[in-house]
């Protein structure tokens, strides 16, 4: 009688640790890469060598006379320099084939691409790094790879609203609905 | 409860004898905020009309025979009814300003602040908005368009003021003391006969500030206690009797109350 009290093949606490650890796995590995899909820049454009070349952030990114922000340039800006093919870069010759001789704005992927109904105002945060919101891409020769959420169709890497409400807490700003939704 | 009190109060002054009903306001907002042409817009409980322009008649016999006509935005009440009774904070007076917020994506749709308020501002999206084709190319970057099954009203065309405070600072200036007409919601910058001033009401260098103190002016339903940010004029006394539904205290046009 007393051995038909332990389950045989049961394994004890086994099934559960195995079942755990699978779980585990399946949430915080595999469901994330299933999750996002992985993109690259339509041209591999290199933030540090323009950087070199001595350009500010400002040289391309720019606010508008109205106080709105243009955000990335556009082909008239790149054309400034990319009229015709600077340099021998694969890249370089692709982006004035494809684009600048087209007349056809490069589809870049944005990072930090906010949801419709969010209103963002460069010009508020002005006196801020860039840096302090956006990736780091000064020093990269290749641009980081977009992670696009397959569900949302929203960028991996945007800035979260937990995010914006916590630094404007921090800094006293207001966190009212309409200071950041539209 | 306590209605919050703001440094400054957007509102405005509508003149109701110089509006002629040509309804520009309206076509103006419907472009400014993203709101679909319906296929069927003959059903008037299901279309949205952020602002909606009443007809209003003295039901006088024809020499003495009079009409007026109405705009109707969201009154932006300082005492709004529809904010506590949203079981999701979806709506809230909470900014300097005192527009009265409504988050889409937050609303649950079960249409409460619709039966508080007694103005009937608040619209619910019945359908999914169906641009016809091409039209998706026109819509304004303003307004974020809405899906089925939330609420949605006017607000003051927000988006205007935070591009009017980012032109400010680009010029220098201190986005929280706006000039006057700097920051102005579409039907008022389209209104013909200019019947619509918008502007801040504590500001004394704004005109509404006096517009809305002259003797001529009143609040619709003003007995109610909600303290609209939105104010009408006219001499016409029927019609001030009116906008209080002709229930105030008995004297011409509405007691005025001022903060």
């Amino acid at each position: 009688m007393e051995e038909k009290k332990q389950c045989k093949g049961c394994g004890g606490a086994l099934p559960f640790v195995v079942g755990f650890v699978a779980a585990v796995i399946a949430g915080w590995v595999l469901f994330p890469g299933v999750l996002y899909s992985k993109q690259n820049q339509p041209i591999r454009f290199s933030h540090k060598v323009h950087q070199e070349q001595g350009m500010e952030c400002a040289s391309c990114h720019s606010f508008r006379e109205d106080g709105s922000y243009a955000g990335l340039p556009n082909n008239e800006k790149c054309m400034e320099c990319h009229a015709d093919v600077v340099g021998s870069d694969p890249d370089e010759l692709k982006y004035v084939e494809q684009y600048a001789k087209t007349g056809k704005e490069v589809p870049w992927l944005i990072y930090q691409s906010q949801p419709d109904n969010v209103l963002f105002s460069h010009k508020a945060h002005e006196s801020f790094e860039c840096k302090s919101c956006h990736l780091e891409v000064e020093k990269t020769d290749t641009p980081p790879v977009y992670y696009e959420n397959r569900l949302s169709g929203y960028s991996k890497q945007t800035m979260k609203m937990w995010q914006c409400e916590r630094c404007h807490a921090e800094n006293g700003v207001s966190n009212a609905c309409h200071v950041c939704h539209k | 409860m306590k209605a919050k009190e703001f440094n400054i109060k957007w509102g405005m002054v509508i003149d109701l004898d110089k509006c002629t009903g040509c309804g520009a306001c309206m076509t103006a907002c419907q472009v400014e905020n993203n709101i679909a042409p319906m296929v069927d817009s003959s059903n008037k409980l299901r279309t949205l009309s952020w602002m909606l322009v009443f007809e209003m008649s003295n039901k006088k016999p024809c020499p003495d025979a009079e009409i007026a006509y109405l705009p109707r935005p969201c009154m932006q009440c300082g005492n709004p009814a529809c904010v506590p009774v949203c079981p999701v904070v979806a709506t809230d007076k909470n900014e300097e300003g005192g527009i009265v917020s409504q988050i889409y994506p937050r609303c649950i749709g079960c249409r409460y602040c619709m039966a508080a308020c007694p103005y009937h501002a608040r619209y619910f999206n019945w359908e999914d908005p169906i641009f016809p084709k091409g039209m998706e190319k026109a819509l304004s970057p303003s307004t974020s368009t809405r899906p089925r099954g939330v609420v949605e009203k006017c607000n003051f065309c927000h988006t205007r003021l935070q591009n009017a405070k980012d032109k400010v600072r680009m010029e220098g200036g201190n986005p929280e003391a706006l000039p006057d007409g700097a920051y102005m919601p579409a039907c008022s910058e389209v209104c013909p006969t200019g019947a619509i001033t918008f502007g801040d009401l504590k500001n004394p260098e704004h005109k509404v500030h006096e517009l809305a103190k002259s003797e001529n002016a009143f609040r619709l339903l003003e007995k109610l206690g909600l303290a609209p940010q939105v104010y009408y004029m006219s001499k016409r006394e029927w019609v001030r009797k009116l906008g209080d539904n002709y229930a105030a205290t008995g004297k011409p046009g509405a007691e005025k109350k001022h903060s």
